[in-house]
């Protein structure tokens, strides 16, 4: 791994160098809250004044970006009583993300290992996913945020290059050549011994400002053992099954097909919606079976699947403990208190 | 440097002849098949006779009994069916779709000549070859004998590798019963065939009752060299299966050589859309033939 360190005032030069050639997806201020706090989202970056890179977390994941809400896969031309299928992986440019956090880096890694490495590699998101250049920042962290118990405090790949604030200089660890060129346009150093050290403050540091723990030992099997345990009632009792976490999560990647004819009957697409496992119609068949009609049943599953099913499949969890869903959800449900519970704690209840 | 980022075409890279498994275009990529023969079997299913138009294609396409495959009708929608018919001839399959949600409702307004998508097979297979040898029990409920014809026919097709062949099927009713009109051929090939209704009707001279019924008739007049050397096929709704499998346990045929479809609503097919997950395990990629220890093991299978 490369390191460099620059001046505060070269990133400024950097964005702009890269803005000028390339469209740029950063953090951004689009409002506040009731309580006066900012609201962040993922959006195009017009200026460098615009980038809010101290942001606390975005409501929503970068995901849309690679893993749009809704998609065509595939649209139809329907000529003389016959059809002929042309399929598109509805990209056309790459794409620079800048000042994404270790949790949503970790998310994509995560992504990758089930839509690029296992059998089947979905050509939507690959073709996303190639056309990427990740520019990682550090953060600070959040009273929810549980990522450094799921492993994701930090991340070790799926960047480009990840920027940390010494205070009075920035250090980037560069992953890429394109990274290691796109530098070669700003002023940067070699990192001396000094930095090295205010480094490993500021890491030691963050490491000590998260607040919320999740035990994961053993989990896989306490969920097997728990699968009927009376507390999932408790939580499917106060889930309003809205789907609102699935919709916030970063690694999120559930979905449905729909088609449809065009209303001037000469086209017809084939439509993919990302749909969350909380949703009624999630398990439903043809017929009016439903194998998971209960609310409680479904947000069994979905931990079931994060928690369980991901880890026995790529030996890690599919949750990266941002602490998005427990943020956003109407019912207040958090992942780490919902997990507590299965584990027999039931504090506060 | 230019800091200009290169765009990378991923549908433009050149095409490496690879499994189908890890190629990128396979994903979307279906089959233009011609429905060359519709034949209603009951007031409810009909069977599509569906060939695949390409001969090349047609040529390399096969399957395992078991598997199933996803058709297409642009703009009315997709979805998965266990294949029907003879795993020896490819190219065409057959597909016995029971009238029950959007694409299978639009299916009887097509006719003889229509062109859908197939993409497929999908999914696991019962381990045939594995059988060679051996005595199989066939046990099918209702429209489980949808996917078990097609281990049926192969074993028809190759009646010198197995030992006893016992086919049990069961329905509601008698006017459900399917592919009626081959009951005699297989009963002809040496495969003992025995039809049980839950309610019987003025024209039904066969016995009623549970299809647990005759398999213990069946089962009860072996020994333990036949309990060894016996696979059975399982399909039908999951209570039938679960008192089945646990019947066949008592007879101690060990549970890794009982098979059982899964029947679940996939979208894709390929482990990516999530619909189809028993527990965590995708039905798509791990069944939908599942040995009964496995299912045992699988949370809110059965």
């Amino acid at each position: 791994m490369i390191f460099r360190t620059f001046e505060k005032q070269e990133l400024k030069k950097l964005f702009d160098i890269l803005a000028a050639h390339n469209r740029i997806i950063g953090p951004v201020e689009t409002g506040r809250d009731r309580k006066g706090q900012p609201v962040y989202a993922f959006a195009d970056v017009p200026e460098y004044n615009d980038i809010r890179l101290d942001y606390s977390i975005t409501k929503l994941p970068a995901k849309r970006f690679f893993l749009p809400f809704k998609e065509d896969l595939s649209t139809f031309k329907i000529e003389n009583g016959d059809w002929r299928k042309e399929i598109s992986y509805n990209v056309e440019r790459p794409l620079i993300f800048f000042g994404l956090h270790p949790c949503d880096i970790n998310a994509l890694n995560k992504l990758d290992k089930v839509l690029l490495h296992s059998v089947y590699p979905m050509p939507y998101y690959a073709a996303k996913r190639k056309n990427m250049f990740i520019v990682g920042m550090d953060c600070v962290p959040q009273p929810y945020c549980f990522c450094r118990s799921m492993g994701s405090d930090t991340a070790l790949h799926g960047f480009d290059m990840f920027i940390t604030d010494l205070g009075s200089r920035y250090f980037v660890e560069i992953l890429t050549d394109t990274a290691y060129n796109f530098l070669k346009n700003i002023k940067t150093g070699e990192p001396e011994e000094v930095d090295h050290i205010q480094y490993m403050k500021v890491v030691a540091k963050r490491n000590n400002e998260f607040t919320t723990q999740v035990d994961t030992t053993d989990l896989t099997k306490i969920l097997d053992m728990e699968f009927q345990a009376e507390v999932w009632k408790y939580w499917g009792d106060k889930c309003l099954a809205c789907g609102t976490c699935s919709n916030v999560c970063p690694t999120c990647y559930c979905y449905g097909v729909d088609e449809t004819v065009d209303i001037d009957l000469k086209g017809a697409r084939k439509t993919k919606m990302l749909h969350s496992c909380n949703l009624i119609d999630f398990a439903a068949v043809a017929g009016g079976h439903n194998f998971r009609p209960e609310r409680h049943s479904r947000l069994k599953y979905r931990y079931y699947h994060k928690h369980r099913g991901f880890v026995e499949a790529f030996e890690e969890s599919l949750c990266v403990g941002c602490g998005r869903c427990g943020e956003s959800c109407l019912a207040n449900i958090t992942v780490p208190e919902v997990i507590d519970s299965v584990r027999g704690n039931w504090r506060n209840k | 440097m230019n800091p200009e980022l290169k765009f990378t075409d991923v549908a433009a890279q050149p095409y490496a002849p690879q499994k189908r498994r890890d190629d990128l275009e396979s994903f979307e990529y279906t089959f233009r098949a011609e429905i060359t023969s519709i034949y209603p079997l009951t007031e409810m299913e009909t069977l599509y006779r569906i060939q695949i138009v390409d001969p090349e294609e047609r040529r390399r396409f096969t399957f395992t009994p078991g598997q199933f495959l996803m058709l297409e009708m642009p703009g009315i929608g997709e979805a998965p069916f266990s294949i029907s018919s003879s795993p020896s001839i490819h190219g065409e399959v057959e597909l016995c779709i029971r009238k029950v949600g959007n694409l299978t409702n639009f299916l009887p307004r097509v006719k003889r000549g229509t062109h859908v998508g197939i993409r497929g097979p999908f999914g696991t297979g019962f381990p045939v070859e594995e059988m060679h040898g051996q005595s199989v029990l066939l046990i099918a409920g209702g429209l489980g004998l949808v996917p078990l014809r097609s281990p049926i026919e192969y074993v028809m097709e190759n009646r010198s590798h197995f030992r006893d062949v016992n086919i049990i099927y069961g329905t509601k009713t008698p006017a459900q019963l399917l592919f009626t009109y081959q009951y005699e051929i297989w009963r002809k090939d040496d495969i003992d065939l025995e039809i049980i209704v839950e309610k019987q009707d003025k024209s039904w001279k066969g016995p009623s009752g549970l299809i647990t019924d005759p398999l213990e008739d069946i089962l009860s007049g072996r020994d333990d060299e036949y309990y060894h050397n016996t696979y059975a096929i399982v399909c039908g709704p999951p209570v039938m299966f679960k008192f089945v499998c646990n019947m066949l346990n008592e007879f101690h045929i060990p549970m890794q050589k009982m098979f059982v479809s899964l029947e679940r609503r996939m979208h894709c097919g390929m482990g990516k859309c999530c619909r189809c997950n028993v527990g965590s395990t995708y039905t798509c990629l791990t069944g939908p033939v599942f040995d009964y220890w496995t299912v045992m093991n699988l949370k809110e299978a059965i």
